[in-house]
């Protein structure tokens, strides 16, 4: 806080805050939008004037200044909101106008700023003079010079934390801005850190956490430690409460204060640290809370000590943000609003958390838990609130598991995310209440409707690694949310939605529709050759998530214990009843333990992508009421017309065309009815149900998209030897697309394929996931079988006239609708085993589903 | 699709000079959807008889449609029995081919035009949406003799069942301008799936073509409802049009759906919406959330109540929603009006934070629709993150549906059910949320009470433990 008195008029250094409001000061004529043109970027600069001009379509008319101001306060909140230099360019000679100044800048946690251009009346009489748009009478300006002379005293009282006041225009012109960063600001800090949980006096426990964690101590000759270093230039993270209730709080002290000295440790204020700053400053506190045991050891110490601890608790700040704004640490915690901020109420939710004012029965304040609603990109680190186990909420952690009350003292490695802890020594403190996990709800694991509906409503755009700038459309969205809360199995468990796949494009100038050389020559386009032919199973595309038992399950998944998995379909639907589910998902628990993939993988659950048949286990309603009748009202139609047509002949008409035509259709409806009849089966619960597993997805720590498909057939066949009745081996042929000969087997295979009743092969890049020249190349093309079209155009589609038409249909929109939730559901199994928080994992698969409302042909 | 007349008038040849085709010949035109054929199977003296076949073409079919509708989208596109059902791509064949029959104008056979005489009709691909006894009731009152020949879905697959196609035979002796008519009527009506948008013509062609008959129908009602697409207040125009020109009789046993009728002769619904109104006033509750509102029945009626500061009506459908403004005239309230109403497309299963702050949520028949795997979280949601200081809970007794709502043993009353509660059960789930939420469950039943069934609707009222227990203490001390 100080009032520049700017004397040298030569280079005069302003020096701002990065994340500030400024508030530009002087009367009408004094420069101010000429200075604002000069120092600020354009888009930072709010005007009164121009707002005016916005409202009104004039920018003197001074009628219009209420509703201007209005809309110049809410998009000035707007980019506070986000963080963003603020510079108004408004008289701001009255109180009130700078009153409501400071308030904006107090809502959003920045601090404000007055830069003052405090010229000679004259130099504004002449300046107003010369506009051409504006006349003001002398008055007026003799006014605001007045107001202003009797409003510089009063800045910083009004909570200007800078104040800037240039006396000329060569002042004005030669000023340079200088932005500093707040002391938070830590971004530039990448670590490695060792972030250490609530202290609370234990000395020895520190000590022996530190030892443990690589870090080498000094001592000094009483055999006190007084400094640590890592060998591999580590550093520590204390996350406050150093002192109080312990047994050795200057032993705790004298090393964190050592460490902070060297530059070998950071930390941040605590409550118990503000209270002992103020009780040794001589303030008057309620000494209770382990304090009087801090105050009687530095009594101890001698003076000397205590003051140093005076200086060092005091000076210590609330939060910082670390790691390019990766990593934010704060005492008790810090929502994603005041991260990087500076005001009051930052340092008390640091301190102290969010608390709501109330207390409880036993006189604690009450706090809300704000990581449950956190959405905030950074880690947040913190303490403050004793918890059992540390547990990842949010992408938060508390680290304070209670050492003093005999629990233990916790460090995280970051960014290794390791946890590393020592055991208290003893109960040095009695806890006001027990230990426990911070999460209200008596559950394991957070429960899943810590997920909001802003998580998931309204317009949105998705990064991915591998495609940026997803956009979702609120109707969309809006769609998904039905079927989500309907139809959908709890998100905890819907961990991927599959893509939608593209067909080759269409192959003109043949008797097909889709035909394999036109998928050969989409991936030779795209500089894919090395190309893989799947098998493409008749049933329903299944996701099958698989733990080794229900322990595993629920500690990874949560639920109630009693599944061991989850069965979905490619909308999130569960296939089965959950006691048919159950047996699907044992029966393949059990093989994935026989072929030793449990141990080879070094996991406990699988993610298995599927398809599941016969087709009726989940399409029987479809058949049924779509498929089936077209087939029973074309036969009875189409024979009783074949009747009545030769009797037409018989009697002499013409009808040789229509006969043959007829005879054809009734032909195409019985073929088109051995085709769904082929893919349908009886089944008993479990007996006759098949599952060809046909990639690996996700399992603990790992994501499966870079290896080869012919590895995930391995591993598909190594299941199917267990049981070859349940799961169906996938036939499969490599083809390499710059070989003729290559291609021309590829294209045989694929009739042999479909001839004998398949409905056709999937095409795609062997070595799996491929980023090729124009980026993201897609996943795999359908090239569908001859006979199997019939059930997806109709029977009578290979007619010419019809195949024509049908020839024309365009794939791009499906295309680049495959690759958008192919991007999409990757990105989900990565945060899967990147054990990212929930909401987010959520809004990727449900991005899919919103995806999958968009309307694209569905034939394709 | 097909459709055969025959006669076996002597001479039955003499049915080319009523349909102006005669034998020998094939007539071939473009009609909606495609090409109609005429010609004659058979045409001698004792028996003649005249085919109509539409070829429909699939593709133009559905490439006539607007691009980009969502309804030109949907697997059923292509694959689809318009092709081969009788439906009203055949009568509208039928008004091209026979228009001059239909209008009973016969040059060379004048006074046999209006005459009965004996005619086969056979359709060997209906299809019957709403059962096989449908043609026996339609075209039975209008002296047809009826044989519908029901058709397995498939053959190889008997567990299936039958079909909805029925191959139809008429028998009677009728004149043929009637018989053209009430095919021409009443095939549609049983295919129920008009292939074209429905407009109000339709009801005048409705009149002009089946009004000498359709007047004095007893399934007058059901046939217009059917024919003009289930757009009541088409069909309700017709049937008074038609009323004039006949005698009105007793309306249709089977146009009304299941509904359950409570006290007093109201309809379940409407019982029970009086029931929570009547508790939203009785709680004293200001601002009250009606959660799954659908259609916005409940808020229409929640808006009447005096003192009532604000209505939301949330629902996870944007369409509901849509329906809910339509119905609640949104657009034309006054400010006054529209600053009580809120509408808000959100889920139970999902924090939101607008929800919160209520007086009293309402949520009725809602539950039942839930996963019961899903319920969990709901709860929670409601009870623990809302907290409204009440809620109105109804879901359907299960006790009360065999012997009395007809329906067979563990048939739930709505498709999308996923459970329904018998008494015990609901009050189970009461006692537990009340236990674990800290609320006090008071229980209540709507409609009709049976002495062993109960009452078709359970109803708990939920009130926050937490809230105005000392004045009920007080209470208690005062009286005790």
């Amino acid at each position: 806080m100080q009032l520049d008195r700017g004397a040298d008029a030569e280079l005069r250094e302003l020096s701002i805050p990065e994340t500030c409001l400024v508030a530009l000061v002087g009367v009408s004529g004094s420069g101010k939008s000429e200075f604002a043109r000069r120092h600020f970027p354009a888009t930072s600069v709010l005007s009164s004037d121009f707002f005016r001009g916005l409202v009104s379509d004039d920018e003197n008319d001074q009628s219009a200044s209420p509703a201007a101001f209005e809309a110049l306060y809410f998009v000035a909140s707007k980019r506070l909101a986000a963080g963003r230099l603020t510079v108004v360019d408004a008289t701001n000679v009255q109180a009130e106008a700078r009153r409501a100044l400071v308030k904006l800048a107090r809502d959003h946690d920045v601090l404000p700023v007055a830069i003052v251009l405090d010229l000679p009346l004259s130099v504004c009489v002449e300046r107003n003079r010369s506009r051409a748009d504006r006349d003001f009478p002398a008055q007026v300006l003799h006014r605001q010079a007045d107001q202003l002379r009797r409003s510089l005293r009063q800045l910083e009282r009004e909570g200007f934390r800078r104040v800037h006041r240039l006396r000329s225009q060569a002042e004005a012109e030669s000023a340079m801005i200088r932005y500093r960063p707040l002391l938070n600001d830590l971004r530039s800090e990448h670590g490695p850190f060792d972030v250490v949980g609530d202290v609370h006096g234990c000395a020895d426990e520190l000590v022996a956490l530190l030892v443990s964690l690589g870090y080498e101590i000094n001592w000094d000759e009483e055999g006190r430690a007084v400094r640590g270093h890592h060998p591999a230039g580590r550093r520590v993270v204390f996350l406050g409460d150093l002192v109080d209730r312990g047994p050795n709080t200057p032993g705790v002290l004298r090393l964190a204060m050592g460490m902070v000295a060297e530059g070998t440790a950071l930390a941040v204020a605590g409550n118990h640290e503000v209270r002992l700053a103020r009780a040794l400053r001589g303030r008057k506190v309620a000494v209770s809370h382990g304090l009087a045991e801090s105050l009687e050891q530095l009594e101890r110490e001698g003076p000397a000590f205590s003051a140093e601890v005076a200086e060092f608790c005091h000076d210590l700040l609330a939060h910082y943000v670390l790691d390019d704004g990766r990593l934010v640490v704060a005492h008790a915690g810090l929502k994603e609003s005041f991260q990087g901020r500076a005001s009051a109420r930052v340092r008390d939710f640091c301190l102290y958390g969010d608390t709501t004012g109330e207390t409880d029965e036993l006189g604690l304040p009450v706090r809300y838990p704000w990581a449950t609603e956190y959405r905030g990109a950074a880690t947040v680190l913190y303490g403050h609130v004793p918890v059992a186990t540390p547990e990842w909420l949010n992408n938060t952690l508390c680290l304070d598991t209670g050492c003093v009350f005999g629990g233990s003292l916790t460090a995280l490695r970051y960014p290794e995310r390791e946890l590393v802890s020592v055991p208290a020594g003893s109960i040095w403190y009695q806890p006001a209440r027990p230990v426990a996990s911070q999460v209200a709800e008596p559950s394991d694991r957070p429960p899943t409707e810590v997920l909001d509906i802003t998580d998931v409503l309204g317009h949105r755009v998705i990064d991915t690694k591998w495609l940026r700038g997803i956009s979702l459309r609120a109707e969309n969205a809006a769609a998904a949310l039905e079927v989500m809360s309907r139809y959908a199995i709890a998100p905890d468990w819907l961990t991927y939605l599959p893509p939608t796949m593209a067909p080759a494009p269409s192959a003109s100038g043949r008797q097909q529709l889709e035909h394999p050389t036109a998928a050969f020559a989409a991936y030779r386009r795209e500089g894919v050759t090395d190309l893989l032919c799947e098998e493409k199973h008749m049933g329903s595309r299944a996701v099958a998530l698989v733990c080794r038992d229900p322990a595993v399950a629920q500690r990874r998944f949560g639920g109630d214990g009693s599944a061991t998995g989850a069965l979905h379909t490619r909308t999130g639907r569960p296939f089965f009843d959950a006691g048919l589910s159950q047996l699907v998902l044992e029966r393949l628990g059990e093989y994935i333990g026989r072929a030793g993939l449990w141990q080879e993988l070094n996991t406990d659950w699988l993610l298995l992508d599927c398809e599941l048949m016969p087709w009726n286990a989940k399409a029987e309603g479809l058949l049924k009421e779509t498929y089936a009748p077209v087939a029973a009202a074309g036969m009875a139609a189409l024979s009783a017309s074949v009747l009545e047509l030769q009797g037409a002949s018989a009697l002499g008409a013409d009808v040789e065309d229509l006969i043959s035509r007829t005879t054809t259709r009734r032909r195409n409806v019985l073929a088109y009815r051995e085709v769904y009849r082929r893919y349908r089966w009886d089944t008993a619960g479990i007996d006759g149900l098949r599952l060809a597993p046909f990639q690996l997805l996700a399992s603990q720590g790992q994501t499966y998209e870079g290896l080869p498909h012919l590895w995930h057939l391995g591993v598909a066949d190594r299941l199917a030897a267990c049981d070859p009745q349940f799961i169906s081996s996938t036939k499969r042929l490599v083809v390499d697309a710059t070989q003729d000969k290559s291609v021309e087997e590829g294209v045989a295979w694929w009739e042999g394929l479909t001839e004998s009743g398949g409905e056709g092969m999937v095409v795609k890049p062997s070595r799996n996931l491929t980023v090729g020249r124009r980026g993201l190349v897609q996943p795999g093309l359908k090239v569908r079988g001859v006979e199997y079209l019939r059930l997806v155009y109709g029977p009578d589609y290979l007619d010419p006239k019809n195949l024509d038409r049908l020839q024309t249909r365009t794939v791009g929109r499906k295309r680049s609708l495959a690759l958008r939730e192919y991007a999409l559901g990757m990105q989900a199994i990565r945060l899967l085993v990147e054990d990212a928080p929930l909401w987010k994992r959520h809004q990727l698969v449900f991005a899919v589903l919103a995806l999958e409302s968009e309307a694209v042909d569905p034939r394709l | 699709m097909l459709l055969t007349i025959t006669t076996t008038y002597s001479p039955a040849t003499d049915l080319g000079y009523l349909l102006h085709k005669q034998p020998g010949t094939v007539q071939s035109l473009q009609v909606a959807g495609g090409q109609a054929h005429f010609f004659y199977s058979q045409a001698d003296r004792e028996r003649c008889t005249a085919v109509l076949m539409v070829e429909v073409d699939p593709v133009a079919l559905v490439r006539g449609r607007r691009a980009g509708a969502p309804e030109a989208f949907g697997i059923g596109q292509y694959v689809n029995d318009r092709p081969y059902a009788a439906s009203s791509l055949l009568a509208v064949a039928m008004r091209r081919v026979f228009s001059t029959a239909l209008a009973g104008r016969s040059r060379e056979r004048p006074a046999l035009a209006g005459a009965a005489i004996p005619l086969e009709i056979r359709v060997p691909a209906l299809p019957c949406r709403g059962g096989e006894a449908l043609p026996e009731r339609f075209f039975g009152p209008l002296g047809w003799r009826v044989e519908a020949k029901e058709i397995a879905l498939d053959e190889a697959v008997p567990s299936w069942g039958l079909s909805q196609y029925v191959d139809l035979s008429l028998y009677g002796d009728i004149p043929l301008q009637d018989a053209l008519s009430h095919l021409y009527v009443l095939l549609p009506a049983l295919d129920d799936a008009k292939h074209y948008w429905v407009t109000d013509d339709e009801v005048d062609k409705l009149v002009r073509v089946g009004g000498r008959w359709l007047a004095t129908h007893p399934e007058r009602q059901l046939i217009a409802s059917r024919y003009l697409a289930h757009q009541r207040s088409m069909a309700e125009s017709a049937v008074g049009r038609l009323e004039e020109m006949g005698v009105p009789g007793p309306g249709p046993a089977d146009a009304q759906p299941l509904t359950l009728s409570g006290a007093g002769g109201r309809s379940l619904a409407v019982e029970r919406r009086a029931a929570v109104t009547s508790l939203v006033q009785e709680l004293g509750a200001r601002r009250v959330l009606d959660l799954g509102c659908g259609e916005g029945a409940l808020l229409q009626d929640l808006m009447r109540i005096r003192g009532l500061t604000e209505v939301v009506g949330v629902d996870l459908s944007s369409r509901m929603l849509e329906m809910a403004a339509r119905r609640l005239r949104l657009e034309q309230m006054s400010d006054r009006q529209r600053g009580r109403i809120g509408l808000v497309q959100s889920s139970i299963t999902y924090r939101d934070a607008r929800l919160r702050g209520y007086d009293l949520a309402v949520l009725m028949e809602v539950i039942e629709h839930v996963d019961p795997a899903r319920l969990a979280a709901a709860e929670r949601v409601v009870f623990g993150y809302l907290r409204p200081l009440s809620v109105v809970v109804t879901t359907p007794n299960r006790e009360f549906n065999g012997q009395f709502l007809g329906l067979v043993t563990g048939q739930l009353r709505h498709h999308d059910h996923r459970f329904e509660w018998s008494r015990a059960e609901f009050r189970a789930w009461a006692t537990r949320i009340s236990s674990t939420f800290g609320y006090r469950a008071q229980h209540r039943e709507v409609g009709d009470l049976h002495p062993e069934a109960g009452a078709p609707t359970q109803l708990v009222v939920l009130r926050r433990a937490d809230v105005g227990s000392e004045a009920s203490a007080e209470a208690a001390h005062a009286t005790g």
